[in-house]
C-alpha cells in the first residue's frame, strides 16, 4: 500500500480524533468549571438546574451521541481512503 | 442450540431468555400473593438466576484457544455493548451509586460523567487499534508493540494491582448480597459468591463469560430500571422519571434550606453510638458548591476515572472479541448506551428516595415526624434490627432531624422498593440484580488477571512451547487461585466497597493510559519508554498514595489531589518519563514502525498472527 495513501488516511483520522477530543473535553470538563454559575439557570421544559442536568443526564448522553457519531464518520475516513474492513452485512 | 450458527440465533435465544425471566418474576408475584414468605422468593430469585448464568457458563466449554481467549471473535456489536455493559457495571454501580448521589450530590456525580466519559478515550484512541492488533491481552500489546518480555512483565503488574483491587471489591458485594438474601454469614456468602463466579467462567474462558455477561445484563437492567418507574408511577412522580422529576428537585432544595443541612460532629456521633459506614444527609442534593476548588475537585475525579476506564484491561479486552476493526469501535458506543440507561436512572432513584422520605407531603416520609411513630415503621424497624439504619434524637424534641437520621447509603437502592410500598417480589429482584452486576464484573477482572498469567507469563515468558491442553490447563488453574485468593481477601473487609474500586482506577492510569496510547499515536515511543512510563507512573502513583491515604500516612494532600485522585500524579509522572526517555533512547526499528502503521488501518490481517 502506498505511504502517501497511508498518510492520508492518518491525517484524516487525527483530524477526527482532534475534534472528538474537543468535544469530549467540553462535555466534560469545561462545563463542570461553571458548575456554581450553572446553578441558576434552569433546564427549559424539564426544570432542572443546568449544572445538576448536566451531570445526571446531559453529558451522558452527549457522550453517546459522540461516539456513535464518530464512529460513523471515521467509517466513512476508512471507506474513503479504501481501508475499511466492514463487510456490508454487518449491523 | 449452542452449535453452528449460533450467533445467528443470538437475538432469539436471548429475546426468549428475557422473556423467560419475566415470566418468572410474575410467577414471584402471584407465589408472594399466595403466601410464599419473602425469605423463600429471596432465595429462588438467587438460584434461579445463578442456575442460568452456571448452565451457559458449562454449554459454552470449550478447548479451543481462540474461543478461550477472545471467544473466537464471533461477538456481534450489539451483544458485545450488552456483555461490555454488564462487565464494567459493578456491584458499586448498582448498589452504591444511588446512595452516593443520595448523600454527596452534585459533587459525587463526578463519577457518573467519569464512568461515561472514558468511553469516548476508549473509542477514539485504543479499542479499534488494540482489535487491529489482534492480541488475547493486554501485555500482549506492550509485549509486541515495545518488545521484550520486561516491558510485558511490567503490564502484567500493573494489570494484577489494578484489577486485584477491584475485584475483591466485587466478591465483597456478592458475599454481601448472598448473605442477605439466603440467610447465611458473609463469610459464606463470598464463598458462594466465588463458586457461582467461577462456574461462569472455568469452562469456557471468554466465550463463557461473555454470554453470560449478555444474561447478566439483562437482568440487572431491567432489576434497576423495573423499580424506578414502578416507584415513580405509584408516588406520582410521572410516567418517565427522567423527565419529570424537575419539580422534585426544586422541591429538594426547598426542604434543606427549610431543615438546615446541620453537621454532627464527629464526638456526637460517636458518643450517640451511630454505627460505622452510616450517613445522614449534610450535603446540597443538586446545588453545585462554590469555588474553584471545589470546581476542581469534581473535574479531577472525572478525569481520574475517564482515564481509568481507558486504561482497564478488563473492559479493552472485551473489544478484542468483536469479528472485525469497525464492528470494535461500534461495539463501544453500543457499550456506552447500555450503560447509560444505568447510569441516567440512578440520580433520579436517588431524588424519588429523598424526596419520599424527606417531604412531609408525602405519606411515605420519616423526616420530620416523631421518632417514636418513625421507630414502629416496619421497614425502619428491620434496617434499624440489622444496625444498617440507625437515630439519634441530638436536640431532644422528639421529632425526627435531617441529621438525626442515619443510613447506610446502599439502603437507597435496597430498601426504596419497600419504602414506596412496592411488594417484597421487587426487592427479590434487586438482589438478584446486584448479585448479576457483581458477578459480571468480578468474572471479568479474575478473567482478565488469569489469562495474562496464563498467556504472557506462562506461554509467552516461561514455555513458550507449551501445548494447547497445557496452556488452557493452566488458564483454569490461575482462575482459581486468583478468586480464592481475592475470596480470601474480600472475607477480611478491609475497605469500603467505593475506595477500592476507585483505587483501581487510578493504579490503571498510572501505568498504562500512556503507555498504551503513545503505542499506538507515537511512532518514536520506545521500549525504554514505555518501561519507564509504567514504572515510574505505577511507584509515583503508589508512593501519593500510601502518603495521602487516610489508612497510612495521611499526610495533607496537595491541591485537592486525595486518596482517590492520586492517578493524576502516577499518570502525569507516567508520561514525562515516557517521553523524556523514548527521545533519549534509539528511535523503534522499521519492523516496529510498520506494525504501528498496520494497526491504524483497518483493512488487512491482525498483527499478532497466533498459532
Amino acid at each position: 500500500m502506498a505511504t502517501s495513501k497511508l498518510e492520508a488516511h492518518w491525517n484524516d483520522t487525527k483530524g477526527l480524533m482532534r475534534i472528538t477530543l474537543a468535544l469530549w473535553f467540553f462535555f466534560s470538563i469545561v462545563i463542570f468549571m461553571f458548575g456554581y454559575q450553572l446553578n441558576s439557570v434552569n433546564v427549559p421544559l424539564l426544570g432542572y438546574p443546568l449544572s445538576y442536568y448536566m451531570c445526571a443526564q446531559g453529558s451522558l448522553a452527549a457522550f453517546v451521541i459522540l461516539i456513535f457519531w464518530s464512529s460513523g464518520k471515521q467509517e466513512e475516513i476508512d471507506m474513503k481512503h479504501g481501508v475499511s474492513d466492514a463487510e456490508k452485512t454487518e449491523d | 442450540m449452542f452449535k453452528g450458527k449460533f450467533v445467528d440465533n443470538l437475538p432469539k435465544i436471548y429475546g426468549f431468555y428475557t422473556g423467560g425471566f419475566l415470566l418468572f418474576f410474575f410467577a414471584m408475584m402471584i407465589a408472594e400473593k399466595n403466601g410464599v414468605s419473602a425469605k423463600m422468593i429471596g432465595i429462588l430469585f438467587l438460584t434461579f438466576t445463578i442456575a442460568i448464568y452456571a448452565l451457559i457458563g458449562v454449554l459454552s466449554r470449550t478447548m479451543n484457544v481462540s474461543e478461550y481467549y477472545v471467544s473466537g471473535r464471533e461477538v456481534p456489536t450489539v451483544f458485545n455493548g450488552m456483555a461490555t455493559a454488564a462487565d464494567w457495571m459493578s456491584g458499586a454501580s448498582f448498589v452504591a451509586m444511588a446512595g452516593g448521589i443520595y448523600y454527596g450530590g452534585y459533587t459525587y456525580m463526578a463519577f457518573l460523567v467519569g464512568w461515561t466519559g472514558g468511553y469516548v478515550l476508549v473509542s477514539t484512541l485504543l479499542a479499534p487499534y488494540l482489535r487491529k492488533f489482534g492480541c488475547y491481552t493486554v501485555p500482549d500489546f506492550i509485549g509486541t508493540r515495545y518488545g521484550g518480555n520486561f516491558a510485558r512483565f511490567c503490564a502484567v503488574l500493573v494489570l494484577v494491582l489494578a484489577s486485584f483491587t477491584y475485584v475483591t471489591a466485587q466478591i465483597n458485594a456478592t458475599g454481601t448480597i448472598a448473605s442477605r438474601a439466603l440467610g447465611i454469614p458473609f463469610g459464606a456468602g463470598v464463598w458462594v459468591g466465588l463458586i457461582s463466579i467461577l462456574l461462569c467462567s472455568m469452562l469456557g474462558g471468554m466465550r463463557a463469560v461473555t454470554w453470560t455477561q449478555v444474561a447478566q445484563y439483562i437482568v440487572l437492567i431491567i432489576a434497576y430500571l423495573l423499580p424506578i418507574f414502578w416507584i415513580s408511577l405509584r408516588g406520582d412522580f410521572g410516567l418517565f422519571p427522567h423527565f419529570t422529576l424537575g419539580s422534585e428537585v426544586a422541591r429538594i432544595a426547598e426542604l434543606e434550606a427549610q431543615y438546615g443541612l446541620v453537621k454532627n460532629t464527629a464526638a456526637a456521633m460517636k458518643a450517640a453510638g451511630v454505627p460505622g459506614g452510616l450517613s445522614y444527609i449534610s450535603t446540597p442534593h443538586a446545588t453545585a458548591p462554590e469555588g474553584a476548588m471545589a470546581a476542581w475537585k469534581f473535574i479531577s475525579l472525572a478525569i481520574c476515572m475517564m482515564v481509568g476506564t481507558a486504561s482497564l484491561p478488563h473492559i479493552l479486552m472485551r473489544y478484542f472479541t468483536t469479528p472485525n476493526v469497525t464492528s470494535a469501535r461500534r461495539s463501544v458506543a453500543w457499550s456506552l448506551f447500555f450503560i447509560f440507561l444505568l447510569y441516567f436512572s440512578a440520580p433520579m432513584l436517588a431524588t424519588l428516595s429523598k424526596i419520599m422520605l424527606i417531604d412531609p407531603n408525602q405519606a411515605t416520609s420519616i423526616i420530620g415526624k416523631p421518632i417514636d411513630q418513625v421507630m414502629a415503621i416496619e421497614w425502619v424497624k428491620n434496617w434499624i434490627g440489622v444496625k444498617q439504619a440507625f437515630i439519634v434524637d441530638f436536640n431532644n424534641d422528639g421529632i425526627l432531624q435531617l441529621n438525626e437520621w442515619f443510613m447506610r447509603g446502599d439502603v437507597v437502592v435496597l430498601a426504596t422498593p419497600e419504602v414506596a410500598g412496592l411488594p417484597y417480589v421487587v426487592s427479590g429482584l434487586v438482589a438478584a440484580g446486584g448479585m448479576a452486576a457483581a458477578m459480571s464484573t468480578a468474572d471479568g477482572l479474575i478473567l482478565a488477571m488469569a489469562n495474562c498469567i496464563s498467556h504472557d507469563v506462562y506461554y509467552k515468558m516461561i514455555d513458550p512451547k507449551a501445548d494447547v491442553k497445557k496452556r488452557l490447563l493452566i488458564a483454569r488453574l490461575g482462575l482459581v487461585i486468583i478468586g480464592v485468593a481475592a475470596a480470601y481477601i474480600a472475607s477480611m473487609r478491609l475497605t469500603s466497597i467505593l475506595g477500592a474500586v476507585a483505587w483501581a482506577f487510578d493504579f490503571a492510569m498510572s501505568g498504562l493510559f500512556f503507555p498504551l496510547v503513545l503505542g499506538v499515536w507515537w511512532k518514536r515511543a520506545t521500549r525504554q519508554g514505555a518501561i519507564a512510563g509504567m514504572l515510574a507512573g505505577l511507584i509515583s502513583g503508589t508512593w501519593y498514595l500510601i502518603y495521602v491515604g487516610p489508612t497510612f500516612m495521611n499526610q495533607t494532600p496537595w491541591l485537592g489531589i486525595d486518596n482517590l485522585r492520586f492517578g493524576i500524579i502516577g499518570a502525569s509522572v507516567s508520561l514525562v518519563a515516557m517521553v523524556v526517555v523514548s527521545l533519549a533512547t534509539e528511535e523503534p526499528d522499521a519492523a516496529t514502525q510498520k506494525m504501528v502503521d498496520d494497526i491504524r488501518i483497518p483493512s488487512g490481517r491482525t498483527v499478532i498472527k497466533h498459532t
